[in-house]
């Protein structure tokens, strides 16, 4: 695995997170109103977009993929 | 007349014209030619491609049906969210490499990459069809979708069930097409998530304003859930959990080896271009969380159909002024046109290339003009489909299609990374995964939901995923017995830096 290959970690990211309702299947805490369930859902749309342009970034441009 | 159908009438014969105009937008070579043609000429920048791909992804359908599935069974409808934030993850990893061995090797299709990297022509074929059979009633829906809008509207639109104004509006959307190739969608595409967006943001803040604030909103759309004839509430049953991960995991998974996902894609011009939009379409997956959101709100407003798919122009008509809710259903008509075009695209190419195989060796222009007529024959056969069949078949044969073309994964996806499968056994997991995902569909009456039965316990998940765990399994197993009986295997036409 080339070093650079571990930043490939930081796309598992978004599916730990947002693939097992188990651990954010809750109404608190709210925010403006909205159970936790859907605004947690809501804030890793952008969330994971802001982890894709680490991922572009630092691995300049995504040259060192999985090659 | 109502304000709202002039405006719906304006704005949909103002992105006709430029459908057709669309000819004359940026052309680097002849129309003739297949990339010209089919792929933009393959020169489309991040802000065209992401206008372009979210256009594509984003469909009408998914505007109505998932607000729908909110209305009428609470939290489930949201898998929508984890399904279109992990497929960028995923997509970012595997469409740069597509996109890079595709223009170096000049491929249009997912099928000229599988049998490039395994020379396997029923392996090809076995790719180009399942793409074709997974995308005709993907179109189909675009048109259920547009549908809902027409019915909507009443009067001359909701003449004969409102197939009068589909048939129009997709001759229309079939003349443009054939004649600008996939610029017209990708100019329109400007037009549709403009209204889309503008439509979205202004609904937000109007239910916002009418129900004071979210928690009304919330409050009311659980007390809503809880009287349904199957009681649900604002949070999803434990047993529901397997289900939710699984629908979205394999929604996502399949999300782009759709077609027109592929078509869209390669028309980007550069690596980057596919890199960056990665990053940026999930502003999409925010907009379409709001509108699911849009079914709880119409159940805050007391909207009571027993059709859940008219719940969003219902609630537009509701919350604003007529001519308001014709800039909304305008948002939604065009809204399928644009995907429809880029489905019509992708599935008359892979005929073109992969079915037809004679013109793939040099993409002539005999080839451009099967793949000009071939869209043509596709929309006719969606508007047909649409027009003889009930809209619940069209919505059961989307969901076979797409438990097909998840099947195709292996090959494909896989593919990309490692040939170590032999192609006789991907073609036998293939076929079994086919087999398996439609005995499971029609078990389930085409829901997403599977109770799968090992040792003494069930696990309910989403069917067309457990098929491709089986096509996976088969092709591990049997990839060693094809190889022990033939010496020989295709040949890999691709190279390592290909894929750089």
């Amino acid at each position: 695995m080339k070093r650079n290959a571990w930043w490939n970690l930081l796309l598992l990211i978004p599916f730990v997170a947002t693939l097992f309702p188990g651990f954010y299947n809750r109404l608190d805490p709210p925010l403006l109103g909205m159970p936790f369930f859907y605004w947690y859902q809501l804030v890793w749309t952008i969330g994971s977009g802001v982890l894709l342009a680490i991922f572009i970034a630092v691995t300049r441009g995504g040259a060192s993929d999985a090659r | 007349m109502h304000a709202s159908s002039i405006i719906l009438i304006v704005l949909v014969l103002a992105v006709t014209v430029l459908g057709f105009a669309a000819a004359r937008w940026r052309p680097a070579g002849s129309l003739a030619s297949m990339d010209e043609w089919a792929l933009g000429g393959r020169s489309f920048g991040t802000v065209i491609s992401w206008f372009l791909i979210g256009g594509d992804l984003y469909t009408a359908y998914t505007f109505i049906a998932v607000p729908a599935l909110a209305y009428a069974a609470g939290p489930g409808a949201f898998f929508a969210l984890p399904y279109t934030i992990v497929a960028y993850p995923f997509g970012i990893l595997v469409l740069t490499r597509f996109w890079s061995v595709a223009r170096t090797r000049g491929y249009i299709t997912a099928a000229d990459f599988v049998r490039d990297r395994f020379g396997d022509r029923w392996l090809e074929l076995a790719m180009a069809v399942t793409g074709v059979l997974a995308v005709l009633p993907y179109i189909a829906l675009q048109l259920v979708g547009m549908k809902v809008v027409f019915l909507q509207l009443g009067g001359v639109f909701a003449a004969d069930e409102g197939k009068i104004a589909l048939a129009i509006s997709f001759v229309l959307l079939a003349a443009y097409t054939y004649t600008s190739g996939l610029r017209a969608p990708a100019l329109i595409a400007f037009i549709k998530d403009t209204l889309i967006y503008l439509t979205i943001i202004c609904a937000v803040i109007a239910i916002t304003h009418m129900f004071g604030g979210w928690a009304g909103i919330f409050d009311a759309a659980g007390k809503a859930l809880a009287l349904k004839p199957k009681p649900a509430t604002l949070l999803l049953p434990p047993a529901g959990y397997f289900a939710y991960g699984s629908l979205a995991l394999g929604s996502a998974l399949a999300l782009f080896i759709y077609p027109h996902s592929i078509t869209s894609i390669l028309s980007a011009k550069s690596r980057t271009v596919v890199q960056r939009n990665m990053a940026l379409l999930p502003i999409y997956s925010l907009m379409l969380g709001f509108l699911a959101l849009l079914g709880y709100a119409g159940l805050a407003a007391g909207i009571k159909t027993t059709n859940p798919q008219q719940v969003v122009p219902m609630l537009f008509a509701q919350i604003f002024p007529d001519w308001f809710a014709g800039v909304a259903y305008a948002a939604i008509v065009i809204g399928a046109l644009v995907p429809a075009a880029i489905m019509a695209i992708g599935g008359a190419n892979l005929f073109a290339s992969n079915i037809f195989r004679q013109f793939s060796a040099q993409r002539d222009s005999l080839e451009t003009r099967t793949a000009k007529i071939l869209t043509l024959v596709i929309c006719l056969f969606a508007l047909l489909f649409v027009i003889f069949i009930t809209p619940q078949y069209a919505i059961g044969f989307q969901f076979l299609g797409g438990a097909w073309i998840l099947q195709t994964f292996p090959a494909f996806v896989i593919g990309l990374f490692t040939r170590w499968f032999n192609p006789k056994a991907l073609l036998l997991g293939w076929a079994v995964g086919i087999v398996a995902g439609t005995y499971m569909a029609i078990q389930t009456n085409f829901t997403a939901a599977f109770p799968l039965h090992f040792g003494g316990s069930t696990l309910v998940g989403y069917g067309p995923f457990y098929a491709l765990l089986l096509n996976l399994i088969v092709s591990i197993v049997a990839t060693p017995l094809f190889n022990a009986a033939a010496s020989t295997r295709g040949n890999d036409a691709t190279s390592v830096a290909d894929y750089a």
